[in-house]
């Protein structure tokens, strides 16, 4: 296939079907002859971008998808010293993944900090990525939590746009979360709230219809469960009926 | 250096100097009369045996292996195998150096400056060259090395030049090498060497001055944050913001530029440090317990065990082996006499295997040899030793090797199933998996027959050798290579630039050693030549350094003539000069058409004229030069080069149609490869 735009091909743009001159994607069946230093664009390649990182619910990544693509929680052991943090992310922008979440902080001994971290990606490339993680000197250890039963949180302050009239109402959502109030003026309420993912998903749903100003976000802290139980299925009906 | 061991890893006790057998770094060799000559199994993987200073490797924790093994006496007055148990003892590493075996030049409750506490730092790791440039933040460096009476300064007139000069170093000794830059503009003109050298997984180490502590972050004078900007091109980088850091920062540099996967480390030291007096202690232990713990292990004999009946399930098999094999030389020869498997070697691991053995298939890849590529097309059983399965030479990764099991022996945790998912991998030094699988193989007393095999291989390499349209006239690149090797006899160190000179260098230049063969593989950056060739020569390596150049990529750092001219060092530079950018050229030719955009290297207003001048450059630094248009000139010119001693530098002119062949196009499989053609056709 002629990939260069000569005077005969941008006549017969109708009949040639070149996808350079009608901007067209190509079709599935096309084969490009490897004679060429050509990188067609393929019409599903970038599936990292796909998903929104700053969509509160995530609800689409989480569930199990055909492809395997879905969030991994990492968490990762550094050294606490100036520019850890940038080493690491350096690596994930150098591969080319994406971060939902990042959380940093000391962990139990003094001098190493626990960065625990949210990536869109399959099994395979998040397993990757964790073999190039490990080559920055300042990491000590990194896990991958998500096929793992782990214990996840993260707190979310929420201001929500509120008159006098829609005050009770919001206060009786919170109540139901066992949200907090941390602020309050005549237009507006800040909660702050401690859960996991889809409780805090759940409560920005239900508090959207107010108006929301501002969400900050933590970012999921997880730790493994030495218990080894899996809270994900302990409210199936299952589990429901063997205890009936 | 050799260190000194109290018990070798399987218990044997020796009083005479021990170096356990290492793996990676660049420096290590195994001579057979100083290891333990009795069992080749080393506790401390990937950890420089010759790793310099004064540290005492004697110790260090690591979990016991769990196998036992047994272990061929060398001594030939022992007949018998005698089993050792592996009660390895855990060997305790102090991570410090030992006391008493450096003669400072300072007394020891003398404080001294910043900058002399460094330079006493390089030379206890054994540091005897650096290539340093001189500047403003790097002043009290290059004052302190004038007071050193064991480190030489090589001064390369572009810091590009300098950082590629240590690299060539690094590439041709196995040691680390060193450079040292300025701040701002200097270290900023350091990126590309480390960019090349951590993609080639050379050890070197670089030191940038930096500007005084209280101005970083103040867009001060000639102030560059190198330490951000590097991040992500070298292995590890330091900021050095307290003078007691120094000793520890210094070590752990070279320590990690040379062990498991060398690459680049970048020290920034501020100027204020640098003047700053203190009293170092020499004895801090180095902080790098997660990396150490990670460096991979000595192989399992339950593995290597796996990989053999691999080999011996097999019926075409080939080794494919790389940079990674650099070390193993010796030990991929015993292999390759055991088995008489083929072998064929990536463009980085040029010599690892001796080209003109008759088993050796030559480079593979987009510009290896077609015999090369077939065999891992048709391979049953693919022996990839030290190797990354760059797409340089794999093309379309579901096409290659698509018929054959994949055996990855690597020391790069990260690269196995990177590219291509392996079906036995093994993550460890292909020195000691070789030397264990040769140790098995020797005493099952297996034996191998791929005869056929190698008929098959034999057909294609007469039907489809190397080959290159002669001229009565012209000189042909590829004929310029081939005199040389003629007038060498392969004794010489060749470094090359990037383009078409480079793998008409790789094709037609048989490497039959390691370490000859210097050249920028992963970054590919022009004007490496020149520099690395420089390099090389201050490592007094007793054979001719021969740049082989284009005129492209030469004049990018030409101004290193002034280097090798000042210091008199033997670099014979041979310019393959066709007036054009040759690699782009060819792709122009082949996929666009022959439409040139802007590769003419030549005066457009005069193109019968040979534009630029080399020899009048030559001339003004002093360096005696040739040019040689016809063939019958040709070899006289190059056993002129060679007998002067001294620098010199040959122009030799050649077409600019030429195309390096055989070619895969980037994307593509062997179905594809171009054997035929050139710049006088259309395509």
């Amino acid at each position: 296939m002629n990939v260069t735009s000569t005077p005969e091909s941008d006549e017969e743009t109708s009949r040639s079907g070149s996808w350079l001159v009608d901007g067209g994607l190509p079709s599935p069946s096309y084969e490009l002859p490897s004679k060429g230093d050509v990188y067609p664009v393929e019409p599903n390649e970038d599936e990292v971008w796909r998903f929104p990182v700053l969509d509160p619910d995530w609800g689409q990544v989480e569930d199990d998808e055909p492809s395997g693509f879905r969030s991994h929680t990492l968490s990762m052991l550094v050294n606490d010293a100036p520019g850890v943090l940038n080493r690491v992310t350096g690596v994930f922008a150098r591969r080319g993944y994406n971060i939902q979440s990042l959380a940093v902080g000391p962990a139990e001994k003094p001098g190493i900090s626990r960065i625990t971290t949210v990536v869109p990606g399959t099994d395979e490339s998040i397993k990757k990525l964790l073999t190039q993680i490990l080559k920055v000197i300042d990491v000590l250890k990194v896990q991958d939590l998500t096929h793992i039963p782990f214990a996840e949180r993260e707190l979310v302050l929420i201001k929500i746009a509120a008159s006098s009239k829609e005050r009770r109402d919001i206060l009786d959502v919170a109540a139901i979360f066992r949200a907090k109030t941390v602020d309050l003026s005549d237009h507006s309420i800040t909660l702050e709230m401690t859960g996991d993912l889809e409780k805090a998903a759940a409560l920005q749903r239900l508090l959207q219809q107010y108006g929301i100003v501002e969400v900050a976000r933590t970012g999921r802290v997880a730790l493994v469960r030495e218990s080894g139980v899996n809270t994900k299925y302990l409210g199936t009906q299952e589990l429901v009926n063997k205890f009936i | 250096m050799a260190l000194t061991m109290s018990q070798a890893f399987c218990g044997h006790a020796s009083s005479s100097q021990i170096s356990y057998i290492v793996s990676v770094a660049s420096q290590v060799t195994i001579s057979g009369e100083q290891h333990c000559g009795k069992c080749f199994f080393s506790a401390v993987p990937c950890v420089p045996r010759d790793f310099h200073g004064t540290w005492n490797p004697r110790y260090i924790s690591i979990e016991k292996p769990q196998f036992r093994f047994r272990c061929a006496l060398k001594d030939p007055a022992e007949s018998n195998f005698f089993t050792a148990t592996a009660n390895v003892q855990t060997l305790e590493l102090p991570l410090a150096p030992e006391k008493g075996a450096f003669k400072s030049r300072f007394a020891d409750d003398e404080p001294r400056k910043g900058s002399d506490i460094l330079v006493e730092a390089l030379e206890r790791e054994g540091v005897t060259d650096v290539f340093a440039y001189p500047g403003g933040a790097s002043m009290e460096i290059h004052q302190a090395l004038t007071r050193s009476n064991t480190i030489r300064n090589v001064l390369c007139r572009h810091e590009q030049g300098e950082v590629f000069a240590a690299e060539g170093y690094a590439r041709a000794s196995g040691k680390v090498g060193v450079c040292i830059a300025t701040s701002g503009p200097g270290a900023t003109n350091l990126v590309t060497g480390l960019a090349d050298a951590l993609l080639d997984s050379t050890p070197i180490v670089a030191i940038t001055g930096q500007v005084p502590r209280r101005m970083i972050g103040t867009d001060a004078f000639q102030e560059t944050p190198i330490v951000e900007v590097t991040r992500s091109i070298t292995k590890h980088n330091y900021l050095i913001l307290n003078i007691e850091d120094i000793p520890r920062v210094i070590r752990e540099a070279f320590f990690l530029a040379a062990s498991g996967r060398p690459g680049p480390v970048l020290v920034d030291i501020p100027k204020d440090v640098q003047q700053q007096m203190s009293i170092p202690d020499w004895g801090q232990p180095m902080k790098l317990h997660g990396y150490l713990e990670r460096l991979p292990k000595p192989p399992l004999f339950s593995q290597l065990e796996q990989i053999i009946r691999l080999i011996v399930g097999s019926r075409r098999p080939v080794i494919y082996c790389g940079g990674g094999c650099m070390n193993s030389s010796k030990e991929l020869r015993e292999f390759v006499d055991l088995t008489g498997i083929p072998v064929t070697t990536t463009f980085m691991g040029l010599g690892v295997f001796p080209s003109s053995d008759d088993r050796c298939l030559r480079m593979l890849g987009m510009h290896g040899t077609v015999y090369a590529n077939y065999s891992v097309d048709k391979a049953d059983l693919l022996l990839a030793f030290g190797v990354r399965f760059d797409d340089r030479v794999t093309g379309k990764l579901e096409t290659f090797a698509s018929r054959a099991s994949i055996v990855h022996i690597d020391l790069d945790p990260a690269e196995i199933g990177k590219n291509k998912q392996p079906h036995v991998s093994l993550c460890a030094d292909v020195q000691l998996a070789l030397q264990g699988i040769n140790h098995l193989i020797k005493s099952q007393n297996l034996s191998f027959d791929f005869s056929a095999w190698m008929k098959e291989l034999n057909e294609q390499k007469t039907k489809w050798p190397l080959s290159y349209p002669q001229d009565e006239d012209f000189i042909s690149p590829q004929e310029a290579i081939e005199v040389l090797y003629d007038v060498t006899q392969g004794n010489a160190i060749i470094a090359t630039g990037v383009g078409q000179h480079q793998m008409w260098a790789a094709q037609w230049f048989k490497y039959d050693k390691p370490r000859q063969w210097l050249s920028s593989g992963g970054l590919g950056s022009m004007g490496f030549g020149l520099p690395a060739a420089l390099g090389a020569a201050v490592t007094n390596p007793g054979v001719p350094v021969v740049d082989i150049d284009g005129d492209g990529s030469f004049l990018m750092n030409v101004q290193e003539l002034a280097t090798i001219c000042v210091e008199q060092l033997p670099v014979k530079i041979m310019i393959l000069n066709n007036q054009h950018l040759g690699m782009v050229v060819q792709w122009e030719d082949r996929f666009y058409k022959g439409n040139r955009a802007h590769t003419y290297l030549g005066d457009p207003r005069n193109e019968e004229a040979i534009f630029p001048d080399f020899l009048k450059m030559a001339e003004g630094c002093k360096i005696p030069s040739a040019r040689v248009k016809r063939k019958s000139d040709l070899r006289s010119a190059i056993e002129l080069m060679l007998e002067t001693p001294g620098p010199y530098l040959l122009d030799v002119i050649v077409p600019h149609q030429e195309h390096v062949l055989p070619m895969i196009p980037s994307g593509g499989s062997f179905n594809d490869i171009i054997t035929e053609g050139d710049g006088r056709r259309i395509y």
